[in-house]
């Protein structure tokens, strides 16, 4: 009685630990193996192995054995139909020498040498085959007893819980692998599509051709420069390509008038934030500020700007960023009633207006990055390739820069918190 | 904590960590197989320090055990605890290795 009892705690501990072992986060193959040692020591078998059945190859591999010898095949073919067979007899315990027609067992007994298996048991969990555990013959040398049997399939349904576990986080990782290539291929087509909106857009405007791209590209250097994430550096990057879609609305004339426009046409041009919001703000962006730069990109920290005037904090700071870009590009490029300013006048402007028109901070990253690919620093971030090495080159920025960036206080003199 | 050995000739003696779980048993199940390599064909897991034998510490003995049977060496646990022996008997590897009491 007392070496029942014995028996029963020795187990009970086994089984136990195995219960630990499998709901640890550590190797699959760790787990399965310590989880191969408890079943073996529990009943003292002394060989055994555990294998992986993928349903999808028909193959089962062994993932952990001891004392089966160097002999031993690592993986088994498994047709379908001996699969269902399987999954009728659910987990059991099935004797190799009762089973000498099984598939399975005939392949076992052609890969064995003197290490004979007894028993195996096919792992079914929730009426999926996952796999198998083979055992060897006992320490003692006598016939598994049904308590044996019992203990086995308790352990191997541990086992096998382990590895439809482990099968499902398979599948989750790969069905997450599967959605983020969606998910890029996704952003990559909308990217595509906001691009070539804002080629639309330029192209409705001749003088400004290539503008929201340019205005596109500042912005995202910008947002770089500040430290922004991949993401939110891309959004940046949209908004600075879409500023401009309310002008799709405004006539091509006003656009394109080679004269300054008059005080109606003005106005009209003046819509186009407002309109831009309400064709960008019924979109589903990935990046909710969008229609909020298209709005606000005209507006000034001194209040200056237009349609809300509104002031510093309450501009968004998106719309702060695309405003810089938006200026850059105006006067750096031709216009039809004027011609491009010198980059030094640019640098000296900026800094000027740093503070009453641009949010300070967003000036000195933007002085930052361009000092960066003139020094060689960073690897080219595009100001070459937009404003060309002959303009960039005409004057020696670099000094200018330096100064300008040592003079420059990084936080805006109307408001020291931005709230945005 | 870790097993130490002591080697005369052929005869090897292998001492036991006083908790036989995976990490120190594993390692005893090592160098007992390097040793059977090596021509060893005494092999003895002396139990002096060892209190506990978990069921895991069984498997790698049943390990130690059938290695020592490939290479047809001769194997013993000695200085085993009461306890021990009884764990021993219990699982039946009284039948495959010579147990000396503690």
């Amino acid at each position: 009685m007392a070496g029942n009892e014995n028996k029963l705690i020795y187990t009970f501990g086994a089984l136990a630990e195995l219960g630990q072992e499998i709901t640890n986060r550590k190797s699959f193959q760790e787990m399965i193996r310590t989880s191969l040692h408890l079943l073996l020591g529990s009943l003292a078998i002394m060989r055994g192995g555990v294998a992986r059945y993928s349903r999808f190859r028909h193959e089962i591999n062994m993932i952990a054995v001891r004392g089966l010898g160097e002999d031993f095949p690592p993986s088994f073919s498994l047709s379908e139909t001996d699969e269902v067979r399987f999954l009728k007899t659910g987990l059991a315990v099935i004797e190799i020498s009762q089973a000498k027609d099984d598939p399975v067992v005939s392949e076992l007994a052609a890969a064995q040498n003197k290490k004979k298996l007894e028993v195996f048991v096919p792992l079914v969990i929730q009426e999926e085959l996952v796999g198998f555990v083979f055992l060897g013959e006992k320490a003692n040398g006598e016939k598994y007893t049904e308590y044996d049997r019992e203990v086995i399939c308790a352990m191997a349904r541990h086992i096998g819980v382990g590895i439809a576990q482990r099968n499902m986080m398979v599948e989750l990782e790969r069905r997450a692998t599967e959605n983020r290539r969606l998910y890029d291929d996704l952003r990559f087509t909308y990217t595509n599509t906001v691009k070539a909106f804002a080629a639309a857009i330029d192209y409705k405007d001749k003088y400004t051709e290539g503008h929201s791209v340019r205005v596109g590209k500042y912005t995202e250097i910008i947002a770089k420069q500040l430290g922004w994430g991949e993401e939110e550096t891309e959004g940046a990057a949209i908004a600075g390509y879409l500023h401009d879609i309310g002008k799709i609305t405004v006539e091509r004339n006003i656009i394109n008038s080679p004269l300054r426009i008059n005080a109606k046409e003005s106005a009209d041009l003046n819509k186009h934030p407002g309109v831009g919001y309400q064709i960008l703000l019924p979109i589903h962006h990935p990046y909710a500020d969008v229609p909020l730069a298209a709005k606000y990109h005209h507006e000034r920290l001194d209040g200056r700007g237009y349609p809300d005037g509104l002031e510093d904090r309450e501009i968004p700071y998106i719309a702060k960023m695309v405003n810089l870009a938006d200026s850059i590009d105006a006067m750096t490029t031709d216009r039809p009633y004027k011609r491009r300013r010198p980059a030094h006048e640019v640098i000296e402007d900026l800094q000027r207006n740093s503070g009453k028109q641009f949010a300070p901070e967003l000036v000195i990253s933007f002085c930052e990055a361009l000092l960066s690919e003139l020094t060689g620093d960073k690897k080219r971030l595009g100001f070459t390739r937009m404003l060309g090495k002959e303009y960039l080159l005409k004057q020696d920025l670099i000094p200018q820069l330096k100064t300008a960036l040592n003079e420059m206080n990084g936080t805006s003199s109307l408001t020291l918190v931005s709230l945005d | 904590m870790n097993s130490s050995v002591s080697i005369e000739g052929k005869s090897v003696t292998v001492f036991a960590s006083d908790y036989l779980n995976k990490l120190s048993g594993e390692k005893i199940e090592r160098e007992c197989k390097e040793f059977l390599k090596s021509g060893c064909t005494q092999l003895e897991v002396n139990f002096k320090n060892t209190e506990i034998v978990n069921s895991i510490g069984i498997s790698i003995l049943l390990g130690v055990i059938d290695a020592a049977s490939d290479f047809e060496a001769d194997v013993i646990f000695s200085d085993v605890s009461e306890h021990t022996i009884e764990l021993f008997e219990m699982l039946g590897l009284s039948n495959r290795v010579a147990l000396k009491l503690r």
